[in-house]
């Protein structure tokens, strides 16, 4: 379903700044999988969700979607295929206009926009059975500006618009980091019901070596730009976190630099 | 007295002005440019309607093609910000200086041309206040209403959302560029019938009309803003708040001129205005302690990495 050849990043070229974030990266995604995504500062995570997202173009290699080549496709074009919540619970979100607002924008992507009313009574209603889904009582505030929210709150309505119109592929960012435990822990569940409800395609960066462990059914670890660590199915399920570390090591020839991951429960 | 014979010329100006700074408003407030257009456009509308009248068309296809030729100015400073990749401020200057020279050239070469206030079937002059009054009270409510309508459909929820969280708008898949295009199309296009009017109303189009004319639309947009928005925090009232707010800028300026401040320092007054409210939000911020301020994240821990 995805599928990533070869693909390479190189921010700041010819300078001193140089970064080689994307080194000839390979994946591919199989239908239905929800993949955890976990490495250290720099090895190229968000580096990756932006390269599907078409932030930017990559320097070379190849972006494949269910067969269509997404590589030179403008970033609000692939959106049709693509949902996305970031780890800026800020940047999902529009904080000056409704949340019925909001969600009439999301229930329009990848479909042809029209000089029609944009939020319709009917679609209030669904609106406010989405919300009620998300218990956290949003199913009555739908006039309210988002940027009154919580960055959960905030974070739950983000990820409902990237999922109201079924994407094929489910990008998310790091999409809990900037929350409290409590929230963050929240939303994740949000995510895991809203993912294998509509057996959603899912890539999911975490900087938290349990959550990684604990949802989705494959795992992949990066390291400097590339996948170091690829592990699926019933090996991932009995996996722990030591083993985990002696992947990466093993794999990598290196200590996994991030001690706030191994800490992190 | 001598103030209350200037108020009914003041207020009818006053709106014609109000009206241009809906325009700015909907670069301003909605998409989020300071559009420096505006300064030209609002002269190009002076021009094309004084010289088409002048040449024998009628008034209201006059007004028409003036919104039209102000709906082509916004469109060139949206091309050259999205197309050509130039910051959207210095993007509006190059046009602006553009059109100084399609102005001249649209005024003959001269820098003034006249309306001949007995003209059939003209909108609105200052010899007849009153119905200067009503004419642009019905004009302005009908742009009002026309961009309620437009800004609540599908397509005009994304502009407001391109302006909002352009990220955001790009996710959801719309297109931000063409967005600011339109947006600033319809932003000019206001400014540039504000124009029309206001060279039927003070029966020439000057060279130099619009000169500071972004100035005086974001003092409107203050005034009027911090007016409605205690009112009630939506579009349209936002909207009426920003014609209101032209039109108590209007009396203002009438005012301190009766007082003798010297009309050349009037520019300078305005501008100060506008950087009174400008700055007074940052000293708040920086200088007073918001006691209500909460933490909206508790705890942020940097994960990302680091890239652009």
């Amino acid at each position: 379903m995805l599928k990533i050849t070869n693909l390479q990043k190189t921010f700041n070229p010819g300078t001193v700044n140089a970064k080689t974030a994307l080194s000839g990266l390979n994946l591919t995604l199989e239908d239905g999988d929800f993949v955890t995504v976990i490495g250290g500062n720099g090895a190229g995570k968000s580096t990756l969700l932006n390269a599907i997202a078409g932030v930017w173009k990559p320097d070379y290699g190849k972006i494949e979607l269910d067969g269509i080549d997404l590589t030179n496709i403008s970033e609000h074009k692939r959106a049709k295929f693509l949902g996305r919540v970031f780890q800026d619970p800020m940047k999902g979100t529009a904080p000056d206009m409704e949340i019925a607002e909001n969600l009439a924008i999301a229930s329009k992507r990848g479909i042809k926009r029209r000089f029609k009313w944009g939020v319709k009574k009917a679609d209030k209603e669904q609106y406010r059975e989405l919300l009620a889904s998300l218990e956290l009582g949003l199913e009555t505030r739908l006039t309210t500006k988002v940027g009154l929210l919580s960055g959960g709150q905030r974070q739950a309505v983000t990820l409902l618009m990237a999922t109201l119109n079924k994407p094929k592929l489910l990008l998310l960012d790091e999409h809990t980091a900037a929350l409290d435990p409590k929230t963050a822990s929240k939303v994740l569940q949000l995510t895991n019901k809203i993912v294998s409800e509509n057996r959603l395609t899912t890539l999911m960066i975490t900087h938290n070596m349990h959550d990684a462990i604990e949802y989705g059914n494959r795992l992949i670890m990066m390291h400097e730009g590339n996948v170091v660590v690829d592990v699926r199915g019933e090996e991932k399920q009995k996996l722990t976190i030591e083993q985990l570390l002696q992947l990466f090591e093993a794999s990598s020839g290196s200590k996994f630099a991030s001690d706030k991951a191994i800490l992190s429960k | 007295m001598a103030f209350l014979n200037a108020l009914p010329g003041a207020v009818a100006e006053g709106l014609i002005w109000g009206l241009m700074a809906i325009g700015v408003y909907i670069s301003y407030k909605v998409l989020d440019i300071a559009d420096l257009t505006v300064d030209g456009s609002i002269c190009t509308g002076a021009c094309v309607c004084a010289m088409l009248i002048g040449g024998g068309c009628p008034v209201i296809l006059a007004v028409i093609v003036s919104f039209l030729a102000g709906v082509l100015t916004g469109v060139v400073t949206g091309l050259f910000h999205t197309a050509l990749g130039i910051p959207s401020i210095l993007a509006g200057i190059l046009t602006q200086l553009i059109l100084y020279s399609v102005n001249l050239t649209i005024l003959g070469g001269k820098s003034l041309a006249t309306i001949d206030p007995r003209t059939n079937n003209l909108l609105l002059n200052m010899s007849n206040n009153t119905l200067a009054i009503v004419v642009m009270v019905a004009i302005a409510a009908a742009i009002i209403v026309g961009l309620w309508l437009f800004f609540y459909t599908e397509i005009g929820l994304t502009l407001k959302a391109t302006g909002d969280n352009p990220d955001m708008s790009r996710a959801q898949g719309v297109d931000v560029s063409r967005n600011k295009v339109i947006g600033l199309a319809i932003s000019n296009g206001i400014v540039a019938l504000a124009g029309a009017l206001l060279a039927q109303y003070k029966g020439s189009a000057n060279i130099n009309d619009g000169r500071g004319a972004i100035v005086i639309g974001l003092a409107a947009i203050f005034i009027g803003l911090s007016v409605s928005l205690k009112i009630k925090p939506n579009f349209v009232v936002s909207l009426i708040g920003v014609v209101g707010g032209g039109v108590i800028y209007y009396i203002v300026y009438n005012f301190v001129i009766l007082l003798g401040l010297k009309t050349d320092f009037l520019k300078m007054l305005s501008a100060i205005i506008v950087a009174i409210f400008l700055a007074v939000p940052y000293l708040k911020t920086t200088y007073f302690k918001n006691k209500k301020a909460e933490p909206l994240i508790t705890t942020v821990q940097s994960g990302g990495d680091g890239n652009a």
